[in-house]
């Protein structure tokens, strides 16, 4: 045996272009003529464009001129943001007060992020968020402790985007869920209903229902009363993103197995303490990705809501954007837009992947043990 | 034993599942109905208090009001009626170019996200996560400015490509003059759709029967591009092309794409096509290896592999949500109405807007979409259940 071994076994290393980067290379670049001949036409034109991006952007650009100088220089004006950054964010809100809605951002920031880690959801939580939203509503409004009141009117920019989603969202949930149960229903009438409303909903765009609440929902008021134009646009949204919300929900809930209905009536709870106890839990928890995907694009949606001539971050852009000393700089302006938005959503698939997670990690866990 | 009485007895009719389930819904079918009573005599009384004429009396008169662009002849002095038709067809304009662009916009990025090449699946996802997160209405707004703002006016219209020039007026671009040549080519091109299915049809059927195999593919994309060559040559073969020239201020000749179409468009199509590009990816991804595996072991090629056995299969997954994707698509177009292309939306605001009768107005908006979402969604589900797997 030891006469057939060798003495010393020889090392055969794998080729260079095999291992290391060049083996990286290899195998995702050019592995192929065709794979190869398509990266190095996209390595070609980002050597032309991008360049001239990043000197557009950083190196030409100006960042605290007034709109002259800036149409004077051959870069990007990011001026127009800086010079405007307060209408911008805030729009009309009256300007000495513009510290009332940034504190109410930074209290809902803060809140939110709080409550990121759902181990702390719990009742004081509840009674903390109802605390903070009825701080953030007398810093928003006033009248009260000396707060100078103002109109709704008056709620315009950032603040009015996070409030337009953040109580769309906040509402249209349960209104989604009890479509859902409603849609699910034995009761022929209840079922009917709900089934034209989601449908109905759903066939037409958001336009229509905020045309409807700022032209026809007037009409159906009885005489004197009237309802803000916020207030309006507001309702348009939750009856709007509920629908989905809806179907989404029915979803979860026909992916329920059978038996859990069965082995919670037979433990006989009735119907309210099925759904709450064994029924909803687990759908509710099968559909949070799709959920987050309706409550994105309801926050996006909230956008249109210039369409009805409502200021939202958007639409003081816009505003921005006529005034003659900044008109030419939309692309700038646009871009700072679209970075917030993108940054609100991006964290917002971030934080359900996250709980998606979460929530494997623990079905497998029981399993386990 | 107090209660011996109740349980041996009949029981009250509150507690019974069934009269409680008839009761519930009297109530709410009741409340439901008051609502609307109430919300209805509300708009009575408001539109006669302000004048408000009802019905839909007005389709028939004057609109006096001008649109941009039109698929068919339109004036001032046309109806309401006409006037809203003329919105109808420019939405089913940007819709049904708008789906076929997204489509397959968006197939060809989802294809990418799952190459091999690194640089070019990564490239794919950055478009899937930037166009996602962004509002469409924003891009509609970003896309307009390009073309009202960025580029140039037509005396230095950008050229790309010979024939096309891009300018702060849309897009000029040659097209062939007319010549009745064209219709024949038309016409033969559906003669050779028909004949080439017809084929395919009977190759299938022999293939079944026989076993022997029929060069489909080639046979089919030589009739599709030969039957209209025929007739373009036995018409005399025009070569002549209408070309946009500069005459004073603007383009004269060729065909015109407004910038108000072409920022809808393309700003519809971007962001559809990210979540096309998604769906595509994940029903790809919802096939399991083994069956290209499989494919592979019995000999396929790996076209073949692709068109008989993974396309099908991710394309049961895929339709669904693909269809609501293409609905959104046509429920975005009324963005047309924040940029200026007179889409339904836009021609119903003005209705609106001149005539007073907000409530017609809604429901007639309301109606034309649930139309085309209703249209949609059964021809998708025939299709979806042409598809789906045949139980046996």
């Amino acid at each position: 045996m030891n006469a057939t071994t060798p003495s010393h076994i020889e090392e055969i290393k794998p080729p260079a272009t095999d291992v290391g980067i060049l083996g990286w290379l290899k195998r995702h670049l050019f592995n192929g003529v065709f794979n190869s001949l398509a990266t190095l036409f996209i390595l070609a034109l980002l050597i032309k464009f991008v360049p001239q991006f990043v000197r557009w952007a950083f190196i030409d650009s100006v960042w605290f001129t007034s709109g002259a100088e800036c149409h004077a220089a051959s870069g990007a004006c990011w001026s127009v943001i800086t010079q405007n950054i307060r209408f911008n964010i805030f729009g009309y809100f009256p300007y000495e007060h513009q510290w009332r809605p940034l504190l109410a951002m930074i209290i809902l920031v803060c809140m939110l992020f709080y409550s990121r880690d759902w181990n702390r959801w719990n009742k004081k939580l509840g009674y903390l968020w109802l605390f903070a939203l009825f701080i953030m509503g007398l810093l928003m409004k006033g009248g009260l402790f000396g707060l100078v009141p103002v109109e709704s009117t008056k709620w315009s920019g950032l603040p009015l985007t996070l409030l337009l989603s953040f109580f769309g969202i906040l509402a249209s949930y349960p209104l989604g869920v009890v479509l859902a149960l409603g849609r699910q229903s034995t009761m022929p009438i209840i079922k009917s209903l709900c089934v034209v409303y989601i449908e109905m909903i759903r066939g037409v765009p958001l336009i229509t229902m905020l045309f409807m609440s700022s032209v026809m929902f007037p009409l159906f008021l009885p005489e004197g009363i009237t309802i803000d134009k916020v207030l309006r646009a507001q309702a348009a949204i939750i009856l709007f993103t509920a629908a989905y919300i809806a179907e989404v929900v029915r979803g979860g809930l026909q992916a329920m197995d059978k038996g859990q209905y069965e082995a919670a009536e037979s433990l006989g709870l009735n119907y309210y303490q099925m759904m709450r106890m064994i029924i909803l839990p687990q759908a509710l928890k099968i559909v949070i990705p799709p959920t987050v995907g309706i409550l994105i694009s309801a926050f996006k949606d909230t956008s249109l809501v210039v369409i009805i001539a409502l200021y939202d971050i958007l639409n003081t852009t816009k505003s921005i954007l006529t005034e003659p000393e900044w008109t030419g700089f939309s692309t700038e302006a646009y871009i700072f837009i679209a970075i917030i938005y993108y940054l609100c959503c991006f964290s917002m698939s971030q934080y359900s992947r996250k709980i998606e997670k979460e929530l494997e990690y623990k079905h497998t866990e029981k399993k386990i043990s | 034993m107090v209660s011996g009485a109740t349980n041996s007895g009949k029981t009250y009719f509150w507690n019974d599942k069934k009269t409680r389930a008839i009761l519930y819904q009297i109530i709410t079918a009741a409340f439901v109905a008051f609502m609307g009573y109430y919300l209805i005599s509300n708009v009575q009384e408001n539109m006669a208090k302000q004048s408000i004429a009802s019905g839909f009396g007005f389709i028939d008169k004057e609109a006096a009001f001008e649109i941009g662009e039109s698929l068919i002849d339109y004036s001032a002095a046309d109806s309401y009626g006409r006037a809203l038709l003329v919105g109808v067809l420019n939405t089913l304009k940007i819709s049904l170019v708008g789906m076929v662009l997204t489509t397959m916009l968006g197939t060809i990025v989802g294809v990418c996200t799952l190459s091999s090449n690194w640089l070019i699946a990564k490239l794919g996802t950055a478009y899937v996560e930037l166009f996602q997160n962004i509002p469409v209405l924003l891009q509609l707004f970003f896309f307009y400015a390009l073309f009202y703002e960025i580029f140039p006016g037509p005396r230095q219209a950008l050229n790309p490509v010979t024939g096309i020039y891009i300018t702060n007026r849309g897009v000029d671009f040659a097209v062939p003059a007319s010549h009745p040549a064209w219709g024949y080519m038309g016409i033969a091109f559906l003669a050779a759709c028909i004949l080439v299915y017809a084929i395919n049809r009977w190759a299938t059927k022999r293939q079944e029967a026989t076993g022997q195999q029929f060069p489909t593919f080639w046979v089919g994309i030589g009739v599709l591009a030969g039957l209209p060559l025929l007739a373009w040559l036995v018409s005399g073969a025009p070569v002549q092309m209408d070309i946009p020239e500069m005459k004073g201020f603007n383009f004269e000749g060729g065909r015109n794409i407004s910038p108000e179409f072409s920022a809808l468009l393309i700003g519809l199509v971007l962001y559809t096509a990210s979540f096309i590009a998604q769906i595509v990816r994940a029903g790809i991804q919802s096939i399991s290896h083994g069956q290209t595996e499989a494919a592979m072991s019995i000999g396929l090629k790996p076209r073949f592999v692709l068109k008989i056995v993974i396309f099908p299969q991710a394309l049961r997954v895929i339709v669904p949500p693909l269809t609501s994707q293409l609905l959104n698509l046509t429920k975005n177009s009324s963005l047309a109405v924040a940029i200026g292309y007179p889409d339904f939306v836009q021609v119903a605001g003005t209705t609106i807007n001149q005539t007073g009768q907000a409530v017609e107005g809604v429901a007639l908006m309301m109606i034309v979409y649930l139309t085309f979402s209703l249209t949609t969604s059964a021809f998708m589900n025939w299709y979806n259940k042409k598809i789906a797997i045949i139980e046996r």
